[in-house]
């Protein structure tokens, strides 16, 4: 594997998303509707002002668990499709680079592309707040920023899989709604539903680790979990182990989310 | 490996060489069974229908896609082996209908694929310049007529001072001063000992500027040698137009009488006579024999296009 030409063809989907101000465009809307979370988030109950960053966090996570999958998904669903509709795909093929170069090349650079602007739009929201956040808060908010990095790359990495096996960029862009619909909307839906029609009786031990199956709700587990004002304001904590509660094994499990999509669309994509 | 890729010094020697090379996608047969061999250093030409299988087997001997069977050697080694990088920074490819980056600049496009093809990115500038796109090069491609955008492709496939150039209809949607140009540039690669692929349908353009060629009808070579090889081999008969006043149209058919000829057509002011290859010369001496009266006379030998009907029909 020669990482040059992966960087090649990252460094060129990067600054394509530079150039034609995604990352501006993705930032600013992160950075906006943080500040209005932010400032707004208590109006249901009456007041307005910022809160305290643990609610704060709570209500981002409500708002990038939609956001982010959705966003990583449009940035990455027509990554191969695309080339090889537009039929530029033989000419790149056509060079000294691998099919798995090429894919990993255009993951990495969507992937900065898309972590970039999480962690400016976010960051701009943390200087703006900087006087309110202690060192416990901005750890929590780290963790926040981070987590959301790893959802959008978990769902980069879904959406690129389906542009490997999509036959055109419309059935791309039509699978690509359809991940987002069954993890975000679904998914917890069917989980519920499940634990409900057995009367709690079935599977309330593996309920826990079926969460594991979907990366938003690793995500929420992730940030919900670490904060202490709100694990007891969501009751997760009675329904979930605290052996799966670890971070850094949630960490992994994101990662896993990264890299066995990758791996199936390499496999895929190899002929 | 690199090393066993021949010199340009090796003129003649097959470079590229097919061997029993089949795609099958089911039960559609687009390449069955080719056997080529393209020697180092010459202008070949690979003619054929939509979909008799050129582009295919020019995509196999990029290794782009595996072949069914059969294999494909560049200098030895398999094109999609485990020297394919080496193999691949010796070659240029211009796709049919190539498609660029619109929101990148000329010269940023070739900064892209020099990088990848490991050349060195101040190759661009002047590899712009070859194909006469110097004075675009800050534009983006979007704002790049068709004929821009091919020359822009085929300044790609020259980067990194490759030693083979597949050309697939690189002359398409090119006006007829680029395309002499175009054709210019080939001769003058062509002398620095470069060896070229080349399809086209438009046979009369490629007819007078390649050494050999391949005529492929439903997956399969049918022929190749020289232009005139393939004429001899399809054994198609010769027009000759004679310029004679009408009183003389007689004498010309009485000259010609004893000779093997197909056919004699008076017109207006010439004589339209169709005959075998073999008769040729004799025709011509039979007419020479009649002094001043023949006052023009031209041959009109089976075109291209002619020997390609002859093939594949």
């Amino acid at each position: 594997m020669e990482i040059t030409q992966i960087a090649t063809i990252a460094s060129k989907e990067f600054w394509d998303r530079i150039r034609n101000r995604w990352v501006l465009a993705v930032a600013l809307v992160f950075t906006a509707f943080a500040l209005v979370i932010a400032y707004f988030g208590a109006a249901q109950q009456g007041t307005v002002g910022f809160r305290s960053i643990d609610l704060t966090i709570a209500s981002l996570v409500s708002l990038v668990i939609y956001l982010i999958p959705l966003i990583a998904l449009v940035l990455g669903f027509d990554a191969i499709v695309g080339e090889r509709e537009r039929g530029s795909l033989d000419l790149l093929l056509s060079m000294p680079i691998t099919r798995l170069e090429l894919l990993l090349g255009k993951y990495v650079g969507l992937a900065a592309a898309l972590t970039f602007s999480t962690i400016a739009g976010f960051g701009l929201v943390a200087i703006v707040l900087s006087a309110r956040l202690d060192l416990n808060a901005l750890y929590h908010y780290v963790g926040f920023m981070l987590s959301s990095v790893l959802l959008g790359c978990a769902f980069l990495s879904l959406a690129v899989m389906l542009s490997v096996f999509a036959a055109d960029r419309t059935r791309a862009s039509g699978l690509a709604i359809a991940t987002w619909f069954f993890f975000v909307l679904v998914f917890d839906l069917l989980l519920l539903g499940a634990l409900v029609v057995t009367g709690g009786q079935w599977g309330g031990e593996i309920f826990p680790y079926l969460l594991l199956a979907n990366p938003a709700d690793v995500f929420r587990i992730l940030n919900i979990f670490s904060l202490d004002d709100v694990r007891t304001l969501y009751g997760l904590a009675t329904v979930f182990p605290s052996a799966l509660a670890n971070p850094w094994l949630l960490g992994l499990v994101m990662l896993a989310w990264i890299v066995v999509p990758l791996g199936i669309a390499s496999w895929r994509f190899r002929t | 490996m690199e090393s066993s890729l021949p010199t340009p010094n090796d003129a003649g020697a097959p470079l590229i060489v097919a061997q029993g090379v089949r795609k099958h996608y089911g039960n559609i047969h687009a390449v069955d069974g080719v056997d080529l061999d393209i020697r180092s250093g010459e202008l070949f030409g690979l003619i054929g229908h939509n979909g008799a299988g050129k582009s295919t087997l020019f995509k196999m001997m990029l290794g782009l896609i595996p072949a069914t069977s059969g294999d494909i050697r560049i200098g030895g080694a398999l094109v999609a082996g485990r020297d394919f990088r080496a193999v691949r920074r010796t070659v240029g490819y211009l796709p049919e209908n190539v498609v660029l980056y619109d929101n990148l600049t000329g010269l940023e496009t070739l900064w892209l694929f020099a990088k990848l093809k490991g050349a060195p990115p101040a190759e661009a500038a002047p590899t712009l310049e070859r194909v006469g796109l110097a004075h675009a090069a800050k534009r983006r491609v979007r704002e790049y007529s068709k004929g821009m955008r091919q020359r822009l492709g085929f300044a790609q496939a020259l980067l990194g001072k490759p030693r083979i150039l597949f050309l697939d209809e690189p002359t398409t949607g090119l006006d007829p001063e680029a395309i002499r140009s175009f054709y210019a540039t080939l001769r003058q690669l062509r002398s620095e000992g470069v060896t070229t692929v080349i399809t086209s349908h438009i046979l009369a353009e490629i007819q007078e500027r390649v050494d050999r060629i391949a005529i492929m009808t439903a997956g399969k070579v049918q022929a190749r040698g020289t232009v005139q090889d393939l004429r001899e081999q399809v054994d198609l008969p010769l027009w000759f137009s004679v310029r004679v006043s009408k009183e003389d149209f007689e004498t010309v058919r009485a000259a010609l009488s004893h000779l093997q000829v197909e056919a004699i057509e008076a017109h207006d002011d010439h004589v339209k006579v169709r005959c075998r290859r073999d008769a040729k010369m004799a025709v011509i001496e039979a007419l020479a024999r009649l002094d001043g009266r023949v006052r023009d006379l031209t041959v009109r030998e089976p075109s291209l296009e002619d020997v390609f009907f002859g093939f594949s029909d």
